[in-house]
């Protein structure tokens, strides 16, 4: 089977019926979506499948085959963040981080969907109904959405503030092309 | 078990699948997958058997006016757009709007009863409604009533093609379920108004859902909704699970029978 995964093509060697979570963190090394729970309830697994929010851990990797599969690592880098990851990170929207990367995607997709236009407090409530977590309490996930729905965030000023790590994690999937 | 211990096929037409399913035995069917794959994560999945992944078989699709037709792979999220009540309500208060654009009304409807907590929340829409079933497996297709199909679902294997209803006067759907958004429903209850009476359905009281036929009985003469209310325990046994005790259940159902009735009845 070939899996696209940000833009880039591998084939994979995982049986049909392995969750796509699992083919990603485990055979292509792309670590942004997390293993919560495994059962569908917690949403940090969450991933888009051709612009649209997925949870990886329900998704068999054969029924992903054929589909554009996007990640935190094809949102935005350190140096060249999403509006909605410097949105995160100016309104304090991220702890410990583990749930952040499948909100960051629900997030993504949500205003994706809404045109361009703000997005209201309770579209951001419902979009995120899936997504558990247990540090900040939401309120400051659900103003950083609605923030970057409105613009209303300095990229720029953002990125300054970030401290790249030596070995920033790689971008690409691991394995051979298809 | 491991993922690679299954035979899958991935049927391309609805002809495929009913061909690749044949009689059934040692067949799982795979729709959405919601259900499926914690079980293959966790390693419950059955082994040794062949997996029919229904993803590619366009069985997908709301099609109809006044008898709709509703094929068995429409996400959940499409039947919830769909305004075709109660099915619609029912269908969007499953889990969140990712599963629910994942799991479908052919799995749904033939989920195996839970041992945590009740499935198949679209089984009491469809009971109300009145749906037919058609589907496919030893004897070839046919159409069976919503009852007929639940009654035999532990002892028969058929593969779900679509569900068939004509759309109601007049339906209602209420659920109750623990303050999270995502926790399954404790229980629900259907109602919907045809032709020839109003039929009432609860999920989370049984096994699967099931007809509340004393409520209808004393709706049909004539009896208030709260009266009605009064024999929904009639016929019903209810059960401990990780959500709620047979006890709980026994007593909060028919005070929420009463409350669907009343929605039903626009009071």
């Amino acid at each position: 089977m070939e899996l696209t995964v940000n833009g880039v093509t591998r084939a994979i060697s995982s049986p049909p019926l392995t969750s796509l979570l699992q083919v990603l963190r485990e055979e292509l090394d792309v670590l942004s979506p997390k293993a919560g729970c495994q059962q569908g309830g917690c949403g940090a697994c969450t991933v888009l499948l051709d612009g649209e929010p997925r949870r990886g851990c329900l998704v068999p990797v054969a029924a992903a085959e054929g589909h554009e599969i996007t990640t935190v690592e094809g949102l935005g880098t350190p140096g060249d963040l999403s509006p909605i990851q410097a949105a995160f990170h100016q309104k304090y929207a991220a702890q410990c981080g583990y749930c952040t990367a499948g909100m960051l995607m629900a997030s993504h997709a949500l205003i994706n969907r809404n045109g361009g236009r703000e997005v209201q407090r309770e579209q951001v409530i419902e979009a995120l109904s899936g997504h558990i977590c247990r540090c900040t309490g939401y309120v400051k996930i659900v103003d950083a959405v609605i923030a970057a729905s409105r613009g209303d965030v300095d990229v720029e000023k953002e990125q300054g503030l970030l401290v790249a790590e030596p070995s920033e994690p790689a971008v690409e999937p691991k394995g051979a092309p298809a | 078990m491991r993922a690679s211990d299954t035979e899958l096929a991935m049927p391309a037409s609805a002809a495929e699948a009913v061909e690749a399913f044949g009689d059934g035995r040692g067949v799982t069917v795979f729709a959405g997958g919601t259900i499926l794959m914690p079980e293959i994560t966790h390693g419950r999945y059955p082994t040794g058997g062949r997996t029919l992944m229904l993803t590619r078989a366009g069985l997908e699709g709301i099609t109809g006016d006044g008898r709709i037709e509703i094929g068995a792979m429409t996400r959940l999220a499409d039947v919830a757009a769909s305004g075709v009540e109660p099915l619609a309500s029912a269908a969007g208060d499953v889990a969140d709007p990712e599963v629910r654009s994942q799991a479908t009304l052919g799995g749904n409807l033939c989920a195996p009863p839970g041992a945590e907590s009740p499935r198949g929340d679209l089984q009491a829409a469809l009971l109300a409604a009145g749906a037919s079933v058609r589907s496919a497996g030893a004897g070839g297709e046919r159409t069976d009533s919503i009852d007929e199909f639940l009654g035999r679902a532990h002892s028969e294997a058929r593969l779900v093609l679509a569900v068939e209803l004509e759309r109601p006067r007049r339906a209602a759907y209420l659920s109750l379920r623990r303050a999270h958004a995502h926790s399954y429903a404790v229980m629900a209850v259907a109602c919907a108004e045809l032709a020839d009476g109003i039929r009432v359905a609860a999920a989370g009281v049984g096994p699967r859902a099931v007809r509340l036929a004393a409520v209808e009985r004393a709706l049909a003469g004539g009896a208030a909704a709260a009266q009605a209310a009064g024999a929904a325990t009639d016929g019903v046994t209810p059960h401990d699970d990780a959500l709620a005790s047979a006890w709980y259940r026994s007593q909060v159902l028919p005070t929420l029978v009463t409350r669907a009735l009343e929605r039903l009845q626009g009071g």
